[in-house]
């Protein structure tokens, strides 16, 4: 059999559209960088404008002037645009929903990078520079952030009390305490200056083991304003054998899917030349290999 | 109203790039396979009716080539559909429901392999305010997958789970085009986006492929077919057409189509699911209602081979093949056109 040839070949279509007095009306205002919706019948407003809605029945042709922007009902990344694409340096597809309308626009957001980018974000219009009565006289979205900068900074001095100032001069000496409750005999972490249960001071000090079980842990995968730790990070309820309460602090030396609630854990300390009166003496807890603890050795903590 | 089965399928292979044989050419392997299943010749066919886009190859009118491949002389009755072969299916179903015929033949063909596919599908777009964007199909059912993410009705877990499970399956069929053990947290890990949260596992390969189903009725089928598929229920619906008219997360149509089909009157076995993208399977399970019982696409589904305008027909006849092999006695067919799952084909086919 003869081989089958093959050949370049470009297909076009030149066509031109007419735009009628409903899409027509609204490409036009764009040249002049007013953004139009139109009203439906039943009172709704379609921004970009319909002729028809989605039940059928032709919109009213009364237009709404709206403000350029809007919120991201959901985006996609492309890294390595295409050559149909509108733009060859990354970009977002875009689904944004104009202020003040009921139906949603698809476009194309600038960004930086993907990491700005997140559903239920403000956006607003960028209108391009030449303007030729088409959907492309809006640029692209671009993040809009009406929110101003409010920093505060006042300058205290921190007093942790009597009994709290014991269990972190503690932590100086390698020491976890803890302090018993005059009535019912429980160990809180910290001591405390008042017992919720009397109203006494738990003066009576305990010095703590370093061992306990994990009740309750939470994965932090969120960055947020003044995070000190980088994400993602787990933070557990650590029960300390004998103690009656929880302290808080983070569980680490074990991958993340493999934490679970009732793991026993120790405590993993900074080397002594480094200890202050700090918590953070602790730099984290991690598995201690004992047998995980039953539910019901521990479920009174959570 | 009158039994209808599905009595016949034959498919090609679908490759990444078949060999370079032009529209009749593929359909004749797979129609004499077809005919020769049940013992007809074409003389036998009442009515012909074919489903395929000229865009995919750029060249107009390119369906009026393939009927060459029909032996469409003397004339014949023949139609054409510019969708997926399905609703040629449809179109075939409802003609033999007038009576005078009993046998119609049902194809589908596309090559994927000649042009930017992603870019043809832009053409599906509004005019006015979307193709001057050059929205690609990747980007627009990215923009559906991030939906369906913040509502928090999937993760990309689930859409590498979907993809892991669509190409082990697809190790059973023979015709699929991406079959293999692959691993939803290296996937996860190494493949990096195409449009996010999209990535390629999760969007389906460039596909050339045919396929052909014949449709009989009542005791013509019975006797062409020990276990004739009969279709007993089938409809279908279309939403809007601008994304931003339409709640992306959920599929109204396929429920709407899904229902009068009677998906929820009996028990589904199995059910091919016409989802190119991952997450798309997760939309159509819920809007017809099938459980975790269900064993969903065992031929590998679109994300295996997606053959374009040959894909929605494939499930019908890789449900009916279920059916017609004696494995299941009530599936569910279904077929999807226009960007985001926009128009829904859903069809019940039950033994006897």
């Amino acid at each position: 059999m003869t081989e089958a040839l093959s050949a370049p070949y470009i297909l076009e279509y030149t066509y031109r559209r007419s735009t009628g007095p409903v899409i027509g009306r609204f490409l036009e205002g764009l040249r002049y960088e007013i953004l139009e919706g139109v009203k439906t019948a039943d009172g709704r407003v379609f921004c970009p404008p319909q002729e028809y809605d989605d039940t059928g029945a032709p919109t009213t042709g009364e237009f709404v002037v709206l403000r350029p922007t809007g919120v991201l009902k959901s985006w996609t990344w492309v890294a390595e645009p295409r050559p149909a694409h509108p733009r060859q340096t990354p970009f977002a597809f875009v689904i944004v929903q104009i202020d003040g309308t009921d139906s949603c626009i698809t476009h194309i957001l600038d960004a930086k990078d993907s990491k700005q980018l997140q559903t239920g974000m403000r956006v607003r219009v960028r209108w391009a520079a030449q303007k030729q009565g088409t959907i492309q006289d809006i640029e692209c979205f671009e993040p809009s952030s009406p929110i101003l900068p409010g920093p505060v900074h006042l300058n205290f001095n921190v007093e942790p009390g009597l009994h709290q100032s014991a269990y972190l001069r503690g932590f100086l000496e390698g020491k976890i305490l803890g302090g018993k409750c005059q009535t019912t005999g429980k160990v809180y972490v910290p001591p405390r200056g008042a017992s919720p249960v009397d109203g006494k001071p738990t003066e009576e000090y305990v010095e703590l083991p370093h061992t306990g079980v994990l009740t309750t842990f939470t994965v932090v995968r969120f960055p947020f304003e003044g995070q000190k730790l980088t994400p993602p990070y787990c933070f557990g309820a650590i029960v300390l054998d004998g103690a009656g309460l929880p302290i808080y602090h983070l569980i680490s030396g074990v991958p993340h899917d493999e934490i679970r609630m009732g793991m026993r854990v120790k405590a993993k300390w900074k080397p002594s030349d480094q200890w202050e009166t700090s918590v953070e003496n602790i730099l984290y807890f991690e598995p201690s290999g004992e047998p995980d603890a039953t539910f019901e050795s521990y479920s009174e903590h959570l | 109203m009158r039994d209808i089965a599905i009595v016949a399928f034959s498919q090609l292979p679908s490759e990444r790039r078949a060999a370079p044989r032009e529209e009749a050419e593929m359909l004749q392997p797979i129609i004499a396979e077809a005919l020769s299943q049940v013992g007809l010749t074409h003389d036998d066919v009442g009515f012909t009716v074919s489903g395929s886009s000229d865009y995919l190859i750029g060249r107009p009118f390119s369906f009026v080539y393939a009927v060459d491949g029909l032996k469409a002389w003397p004339p014949i009755r023949e139609s054409h559909v510019e969708m997926d072969g399905a609703f040629a299916l449809y179109e075939a179903w409802v003609r033999l429901l007038k009576g005078d015929i009993d046998v119609a033949l049902v194809l589908a063909f596309g090559k994927g392999s000649l042009g930017p596919i992603p870019d043809i599908m832009n053409i599906q777009n509004d005019p006015y305010y979307v193709q001057p964007l050059g929205l690609d199909a990747i980007s627009a059912a990215a923009l559906q997958a991030r939906a369906l993410i913040d509502a928090g009705k999937a993760t990309e877990r689930d859409f590498a789970d979907i993809a892991v499970r669509s190409r082990r399956d697809a190790m059973q069929n023979p015709n699929a085009q991406v079959k293999g053990e692959f691993d939803a947290k290296t996937i996860l890990k190494d493949e990096p986006y195409i449009s996010s949260p999209l990535r390629k596992s999760f969007c389906p390969p460039v596909t050339d492929g045919a396929a052909a189903v014949i449709l009989a009725s009542g005791d013509k089928a019975r006797s062409l077919c020990k276990h004739p598929a009969f279709i007993r229920g089938i409809d279908h619906r279309v939403e809007a057409h601008s994304l931003g008219m339409r709640d992306l997360t959920s599929s109204p149509s396929t429920r709407l189509a899904g229902e009068p089909a009677g998906v929820g009157k009996g028990n589904v076995v199995v059910a091919e699911l016409h989802a190119p993208f991952a997450h798309q399977e997760i939309i159509l399970k819920e809007a017809l209602g099938l459980d975790a019982s269900v064993r969903i696409n065992p031929s590998g589904g679109a994300l295996a081979a997606n053959s374009i305008m040959t894909a929605g027909l494939i499930r019908f006849g890789e449900a009916a093949a279920r059916i017609m092999d004696g494995s299941a006695k009530r599936a569910v067919a279904h077929c999807t056109s226009g960007p985001c799952l926009q128009q829904n084909l859903v069809a019940v086919l039950e033994a006897e």
